[in-house]
């Protein structure tokens, strides 16, 4: 690749291989609010569209032995950290073929064989939780790093200030990554946080704070990669803030009225298409190079959807399995 | 397992040695919590010098390092938070919350974290946590030093409920709980703490579920929980010179409760009396009257009778804080009544 500062340091199968996991968040999502809509998924949904460049631009510096926890808006994680897409579509969906087996939801999707610790329901509740994965780490000597994903809502939960100082004062291997989109369901950020730029509040706990924009996958990975090699050698923990668009409202259905920005307008600062736009810059791929990747991708997401669809639902009968372990006990 | 000649020591003691020993035999096992060692990180002679508000944890920061037992600042939400996080990454984290209270400024991560996570992610993994605080009126320590909570995190499904009586449960209670694989409240009563028992030093656990038949009668069965054991026994002590056979149960756990043995007690005995120091509304005393109404309606031959605090905070005047609990007296005369001695 040619030494084009907007690639920053990635050879360009590595940005391919970005571009494709951040293209299957995307028809992932796609999909999923295309069966929402339909009535085909029970409960209800919240798109990562427009912030796939933050799940894959971290998650890429990660292996199954990292740990990371998600959000309520957590499909996108679940990818990028290499979950499988038909199990999760299960999940999303209700079924028993699900990766929790139909008991989690899109709220609750999580995979600990790959180190994905969970999406969760509650504003803040996967911070607490990767601060202790990083702790474990830290204590068993292992390299393992932890990441928390989390949005600008969250960012005023007191569980993080108590977890920042936590992880500063025992220098745990962790990133805090704020996904500031702008929005808590209908507030926006300006109005709900103190200060604008959201990794000032990393210099409270002498902490790094470092923000980009997940326009550029390229950006988002080159800072999540200084962030994580920071955390892996033992030199403490990084906020890391991504300034991000909802694509969508708050859920899938939300009509959204309390925007005052003009969607479209968001649109353009789309992730997937800068990297293809990169990909093709660099004159390494043709578009019928790219289209072909696409096709692949549009197929997998069809094989994944249309696979958990026609997978069982859940025996009533479990409805009270695994609320504790098996055996309670371990001798 | 080895249990040598049984020696006395107090509960406060027994639990650090269920502590030492569970630590010495499973490096996973760690201990966070406020002032658990104790002036960490200034260095001798005051480092690891407080082990605990109570002393339960004193000694075991020399023994087993900073990296095992390690102090918190005061932020609940967040070191418990941790804890969940450790354990499901591999460790076996023994919190200590100070007094029980303080676990309400951790409630989102007990109630829909640890509780909820196993269910939620399909069995994928538990939250293998203790959660280990201190509890109960007596001390004159106010509104909110004094509270026990056990009934409310019996409510949630997912948590595990411990009330140990005396030094010896406590100890065993304490290693079972430390080696199971769910998270486990551990309710430490204050008025407990010095109280002696014969305990042997070995390491030992006891079932979690299990109930103790603290005396045998056949008159009357009641229900005692945590403290309020002595005062049952106690009680039945005075009711025998009237005659009257009371049964004293030691639930020991809330969750899982050995509803088993509280039911064969009072198909026996036919009556039924439980002493709980807690509220009234929702509480453990109102569900177990309930499952013994529930079950085996017909073998109650009198009316059941609940003994709890009234629906107060705990009152802090020393005068206010002895009518909060019930008493001694109030067990035995309660007993009379219900057999017809009154």
């Amino acid at each position: 690749m040619p030494s084009d500062d907007r690639s920053g340091n990635l050879a360009p199968g590595e940005l391919l291989g970005l571009y494709r996991t951040m293209l299957t968040i995307r028809r992932f999502e796609e999909r999923v609010t295309r069966e929402f809509r339909r009535g085909k998924i029970p409960g209800f949904v919240h798109s990562y569209a427009g912030s796939e460049a933050i799940a894959v631009g971290v998650c890429a510096h990660l292996d199954d032995a990292d740990m990371i926890t998600s959000t309520h808006r957590g499909h996108g994680h679940c990818i990028a950290k290499g979950c499988d897409l038909r199990a999760m579509f299960a999940e999303v969906a209700g079924r028993v073929d699900g990766l929790c087996r139909g008991r989690g939801g899109s709220m609750h999707v999580a995979d600990f064989s790959k180190g994905m610790l969970g999406a969760n329901a509650i504003v803040g509740g996967g911070i607490g939780i990767a601060t202790g994965a990083a702790l474990a780490a830290q204590c068993s000597g292992s390299r393992a790093v932890a990441v928390a994903f989390f949005g600008d809502g969250a960012a005023n939960q007191g569980v993080l200030h108590e977890s920042m100082n936590l992880a500063s004062i025992w220098r745990l291997p962790i990133v805090y990554v704020c996904e500031n989109n702008g929005w808590a369901e209908s507030t926006p950020a300006s109005y709900a946080s103190s200060i604008v730029r959201l990794a000032d509040r990393a210099a409270g706990y002498a902490m790094e704070g470092v923000t980009v924009d997940a326009a550029s996958v390229v950006d988002v990975h080159r800072a999540a990669g200084a962030a994580i090699e920071r955390a892996r050698a033992g030199s403490g923990p990084t906020f890391l803030e991504v300034t991000t668009r909802r694509f969508e409202g708050h859920f899938v259905g939300d009509p959204a009225k309390y925007r005052n920005e003009d969607v479209a307008e968001l649109r353009i600062s789309d992730p997937i298409a800068d990297a293809r736009s990169l990909l093709l810059s660099s004159g390494l791929f043709t578009d019928g190079d790219l289209q072909a990747l696409e096709s692949a991708v549009d197929v997998s997401i069809d094989q994944a959807a249309d696979w958990a669809l026609e997978s069982e639902w859940p025996d009533p009968e479990s409805v009270e399995r695994d609320v504790y372990a098996p055996t309670g006990v371990v001798q | 397992m080895s249990i040598e000649a049984p020696r006395q020591i107090s509960m406060l003691d027994a639990l650090r040695e269920a502590l030492e020993l569970e630590m010495a035999s499973d490096p996973n096992v760690i201990i966070l919590g406020e002032d658990v060692a104790g002036g960490a990180g200034l260095g001798a002679p005051y480092e690891g010098s407080m082990g605990g508000t109570f002393g339960v944890t004193r000694g075991l920061f020399e023994k087993f390092g900073g990296r095992r037992v390690r102090d918190t600042p005061i932020s609940e939400a967040g070191f418990v938070g941790a804890a969940i996080g450790a354990a499901v990454a591999g460790m076996r984290p023994v919190v200590d919350l100070m007094w029980s209270n303080f676990a309400l400024l951790s409630f989102d991560q007990i109630a829909n974290q640890a509780a909820k996570l196993r269910y939620m992610f399909g069995g994928q993994s538990g939250v293998p946590m203790v959660l280990r605080m201190a509890m109960g009126a007596g001390l004159s320590a106010g509104g909110q030093h004094s509270d026990t909570l056990y009934s409310l995190f019996t409510h949630i499904p997912g948590l595990k409920v411990v009330v140990p009586s005396n030094a010896y449960d406590a100890k065993g209670l304490l290693a079972q709980a430390i080696r199971d694989d769910d998270p486990v409240l551990f309710f430490e009563h204050m008025s407990l703490y010095p109280k002696k028992a014969d305990v042997p030093e070995g390491r030992y656990a006891i079932d979690l579920g299990r109930a103790r038949v603290v005396k045998q009668g056949s008159d009357v069965t009641i229900v005692a929980i945590a403290a309020m054991v002595e005062r049952a026994l106690a009680a039945a002590d005075l009711l025998a010179a009237e005659g009257i056979d009371a049964e004293v149960v030691d639930p020991r756990t809330l969750s899982p409760l050995d509803e088993r043995s509280i039911l064969d007690s009072v198909a026996k005995t036919h009556r039924l009396i439980v002493v709980d120091e807690s509220p009234p509304r929702c509480g453990i005393a109102g569900d177990i009257a309930g499952l013994v109404a529930q079950h085996i309606p017909s073998e109650l031959r009198s009316g059941v009778r609940l003994l709890t605090c009234p629906h107060t905070p705990v009152p802090f005047s020393p005068t206010l804080e002895a009518r909060y609990v019930p008493s001694v007296e109030r067990v035995a005369a309660t007993a009379r009544e219900l057999c017809g001695h009154g």
